[in-house]
């Protein structure tokens, strides 16, 4: 008897560069749902906090050829070679402070368990993570703003993007409610994706080829979940740690600045897994 | 590690380390969305406010709504930033001190009401009413009209708005078409777009829309050419960026049309039937007058305009003939987000162009859109003393003899006060606006306020006019007053917006409307007459008739039998001649002038220009936190103001990435940090536009330079609007 299980999620991100014009919608819309502060001097970026940093890149070509292209750096969700969790600040964190989920694919950080040691900020090939050098302060009364659904952290702590993790709750809680057995694709947005005026993040369940994410992606599981779209890149595809963060771009050089290509290496390709 | 005790005690030492009482806890509650409209800027988006219990914690954009269709820029997303922060102003407030100095006294509105009207009373009475000055940031809008009523009921001319592009477009258009519209461009269903210097996608127009028709255009595959000097953010997207010599865009505009009419590739439909001013005319003087085609023929072939623009004398015959080859071309012109006007022949050159291909109330194409026009209060009944002082000349020129178009001019306000060559003014209010920081030439600013014995603020933030006010009668903020948004720049239909209160006003304070229906009645006599309305909201609801329900549940209005103005079924323009005309009539041309920016070139060798984005609010309301933290490291550094240049000029100034220098121009010298960019044109140097506040929180005071401390306004011949485009300048080592 065939007894049907609803499949393991994996919720990722398709994030077209053609669409972003760097405006930094998404930067903020971040930092406002998800309790991220601020301080007076912010222009270190090393320790300003920014769960999605929008980069600047360029084709390195003196004027007037020069191009620009913006790339919105959401924490990339590794999956580790085989989807099996092993990404590389999960891996390394000695509090299991980070953990990978298997039901959804995110990568979680739980505040109250990280003891501040920052492996996985080492670990980490995206800068993706940020360390709290200080206690947060808000001004007088702007505190007013402060969601509930995420807690603010304190000193001493990691914390990075959850994908709103907080918003696939509230989904599963309404769907619940509702009698739904499923979350719909639009039930569960992150805030960025909401807040880009261009519509250039999607976001959704690459499992599901019903969703949007897996139409424009195109996972290929037996290849390391490397994009059937042409246009499609990962960042440091190569490194196998299987990023659930894809981006699209029409310009080779663009594609080229997802990994670091040798002169004779042609983009696209994927190295197999080596165990 | 074969002990688990190092981890434990790590664990333990963090714990009780971390766990402080001053870690906020946010509050639970039940959550509600209240839809409302965004009046950071004039683009006018939808939004949904997510409140927990009374608290406003998330603004979202709103789904559905025409401008922005459930998009935000990051400013939006900040609005509780403002409403909830430090800089807000909590009371009406009397300055004790020096002017500047920060020391305060708390007053009462009756009070504070009370002295102005005294004030406004004495003045009417000994015949110097028109002394007394009003500065709207907006323009536009009730609020704004309450205000220019006031004035023309105390007996003032001089009631003046920031004027941006979206004036000068608008003069363009009554010049041209005889519209007495706003300018609305059919964007997305263009399929060649040719933009001179405008920053679509860096906060031009109604910046969300712009930002999705971006998306638009990479669906559709619309060719998009951005020409200027910087490849800004809106160039990064272009298919073509044409790196032009500063200010001289209306050239190059002239030699697209030469290489269109030379090569008879223009629309002769529309020229030959629905315009004039093509070939030769006479004026209504009888006075002969060169047409445009003979003007551009003679003057501004591929190699002449490749002279004065430094553009390849091919690039421009490629640019016509993509232009003329598309099938619903449509050409802009703008300066980033158009803060400074421009001058009137740039808005014509490009027009023209327009014209040329057809473009003119066409799909695709730029249209007349008409105001929504629901300000339609009974005439005022000006008495004797009102009619005296309405009769004044206004200080700063507009209406005159030599500038007739239009009807303000605030880049020239400052140094008519300053020089106080026909009268003084004895009291300045400003409402929506920021003069002492927005206005270019800081240190004129100053010295022109200075002279105002009378500075009343009606802001709800401590910026820089504020600080330096005498009284602060603080409105509050749009999170929490109604007040009307008129439709968003650009747009091709109107759009009436409202927003209103998602929260009770925190602090005591009051929406200017009905401040100044307050300060009427206290005044009395034929000043109180001319307001009829018990309260603002009163005003603003009777104004908005039939569309109030639609705005108070949906956020918006649309007329829904509204059609954009097209050409064909024999609809004619409403100028003199019935047709688009090239030369307005003759009171202004398309013809292009070399505006000379101040310096001279043998010590200032380099020329500054201003640049905007989205992540600086570059008008009165500062950057709120969220927003400064966007800001990339090669835009503002520390304290520093980083400025762009070309590595090539930098070399040759032996200046290195990241290093100090002084920037200098013939208005003043600041200190900035150096970036190497080979996004600029050599010889250029870009600086930042919304940096240098001194007011406002210590999350923006004091970081970076503002550039009108650098930059100068220039008068354009024509309008009177500012035209500066940038100044000369000079860069050395620190």
């Amino acid at each position: 008897m065939k007894k049907e299980h609803p499949k393991a999620k994996k919720f990722g991100m398709a994030i077209d560069l053609d669409k972003c014009t760097g405006c930094g919608a998404c930067m903020v819309a971040c930092m406002a749902e998800n309790n991220v502060p601020f301080k007076k001097d912010e222009t270190n970026k090393l320790d300003s906090i920014t769960w999605l940093r929008v980069y600047k890149l360029d084709n390195g070509k003196a004027y007037p050829d020069t191009e620009i292209c913006y790339l919105p750096r959401p924490c990339q969700h590794c999956g580790g070679v085989g989807d099996h969790g092993h990404s590389p600040c999960v891996s390394v964190c000695p509090a299991t402070a980070t953990d990978y989920s298997m039901e959804t694919g995110i990568v979680s950080q739980i505040y109250t368990r990280c003891f501040g040691c920052r492996y996985c900020m080492a670990a980490c090939p995206y800068h993706a993570r940020y360390f709290n050098w200080w206690d947060p302060v808000w001004p007088e009364g702007m505190e007013k703003y402060l969601s509930p659904n995420v807690s603010p952290r304190m000193r001493g702590v990691v914390e990075k993007c959850s994908f709103c993790f907080h918003r696939y709750q509230q989904a599963k809680n309404e769907a619940y409610l509702n009698g739904e057995r499923r979350v719909a694709e639009e039930a569960y947005q992150t805030a960025c994706t909401q807040a880009c005026p261009a519509g250039a993040i999607v976001f959704g369940d690459l499992n599901n080829p019903q969703h949007q994410v897996h139409q424009i992606v195109r996972p290929d599981t037996k290849n390391g979940n490397k994009s059937r779209n042409p246009r499609a890149f990962r960042l440091l595809e190569r490194t196998g740690t299987n990023t659930k963060v894809y981006y699209l771009s029409s310009r080779e050089w663009v594609r080229r600045a997802g990994d670091n290509y040798l002169a004779h290496e042609k983009t696209g390709q994927v190295s197999k897994p080596h165990h | 590690m074969l002990t688990p005790l190092p981890w434990k005690l790590t664990d333990d030492l963090s714990i009780w380390t971390q766990m402080w009482p001053w870690t906020p806890v946010p509050e639970d509650g039940e959550v509600t969305y209240e839809k409302s409209v965004c009046t950071l800027c004039p683009g006018g988006c939808g939004i949904k406010v997510r409140k927990v219990g009374n608290r406003a914690v998330k603004i979202e954009g709103m789904d559905g709504h025409p401008v922005n269709e459930g998009g935000v820029c990051l400013l939006g997303v900040s609005g509780l930033q403002f409403l909830y922060g430090p800089t807000r102003v909590k009371t009406p407030l009397m300055r004790v001190g020096e002017r500047g100095s920060g020391k305060w006294k708390s007053i009462s509105w009756t009070e504070a009401i009370g002295q102005i009207a005294d004030k406004l009373n004495a003045l009417r009475d000994s015949e110097q009413a028109h002394t007394v000055a009003c500065i709207s940031g907006a323009g536009r809008g009730t609020v704004s009209a309450l205000l220019e009523r006031f004035l023309s009921a105390y007996g003032s001319p001089n009631f003046l708005s920031a004027s941006t592009y979206h004036d000068a477009y608008r003069l363009a258009l009554k010049l041209t078409q005889g519209a007495d519209a706003g300018a609305g461009f059919d964007f997305e269903n263009s399929d060649y777009v040719l933009s001179f210097g405008a920053g679509l996608f860096d906060g031009w127009g109604a910046p969300v829309r712009m930002l999705k028709t971006n998306a638009i255009w990479q669906e559709s595959g619309t060719t998009f050419v951005q020409v200027e000097p910087r490849l800004s953010n809106t160039a990064a997207k272009a298919d073509q960026w044409v790196p032009i010599e500063p200010g001289t865009e209306a050239a190059l505009a002239l030699g697209i049309a030469h290489v269109m009419i030379k090569e008879r590739i223009y629309n002769r439909e529309f020229v030959n039937g629905r315009t004039f001013g093509f070939d030769d005319w006479k004026d209504e003087n009888g006075r002969k007058r060169k047409g445009f085609k003979r003007m551009v023929l003679d003057g501004y072939s591929p190699e002449t305009v490749a002279g004065i623009t430094g553009i390849e004398p091919q690039t421009i015959v490629a640019l016509a003939k993509g232009f003329a080859a598309a099938k619903k071309p449509l050409a802009v012109f703008g300066r980033g987000q158009g803060l400074t006007p421009g001058g009137m022949n740039e808005f014509m050159a490009v027009q023209a162009l327009n014209a040329l291909a057809g473009s003119i109330n066409a799909k695709g194409g730029v249209a007349s859109v008409a105001d929504a026009g629901y300000i339609d209060w009974p005439a005022l009944n000006a008495d004797p003393v009102a009619a005296a002082g309405l009769a004044t000349p206004r200080i700063d020129g507009a209406g005159s003899e030599e500038f007739p178009l239009v009807g303000s001019l605030i880049n020239r306000f400052a140094a008519a006060v300053d020089a106080g060559k026909d009268y003084p003014i004895n009291v300045l209010m400003v409402a929506g606006a920021n003069p002492l920081f927005t206005l270019p030439d800081s240190k004129l600013v100053k010295r022109a306020v200075d002279k105002i014995p009378f500075l009343v603020s009606f802001s709800s933030y401590m910026d820089e006019t504020a600080a330096y006010a005498d009284l602060i009668l603080p409105n509050h903020v749009y999170l929490e007053r109604y007040e009307d948004v008129p439709t968003p720049f650009g747009m091709t239909k109107p759009v009436v917006g409202l927003s209103k209160p998602v929260v009770s006003p925190l602090y005591n304070t009051r929406n200017t409307g009905d401040v100044v229906l307050s300060l009427a009645q206290a005044m009395g006599g034929p000043v109180a007459d001319a307001f009829p309305w018990e309260d603002y909201k009163t005003c603003l609801r009777q104004s908005l008739g039939n569309r109030w329900n639609d705005l108070v549940e949906n956020g918006f209005a649309l007329d829904r039998y509204y059609k954009m103005r097209m050409n064909g079924n024999g609809r004619s323009f409403d100028t003199p001649s019935k047709k688009f005309e090239f030369f307005g009539g003759g009171s202004a041309s398309p013809e292009y002038r070399a505006l000379k920016v101040e310096g001279d070139e043998s010590s200032y060798k380099l020329v500054l220009v201003p640049y905007t984005f989205l992540r600086l609010a570059s008008g009165a309301i500062g950057n709120p936190p969220f927003v400064t933290k966007a800001v990339d490291d090669t835009v503002l550094k520390g304290n520093d103001v980083v400025v762009e240049v070309n590595p090539k000029t930098a070399r040759s100034l032996k200046l290195r990435e990241g290093k100090d220098a002084i920037l200098s121009t013939p208005r003043g010298e600041v200190t900035v940090k150096v970036h190497l960019y080979e996004g600029i044109k050599p010889g250029v140097i870009a600086m930042p536009t919304g940096l240098g506040h001194q007011a406002y929180d210590e999350y923006l005071a004091d970081k970076g330079a503002n550039i009108n401390e650098l930059i100068g306004p220039v008068v354009d011949p024509a309008s009177g609007l500012d035209a500066a485009w940038g100044i000369r300048a000079k860069l050395s080592k620190a």
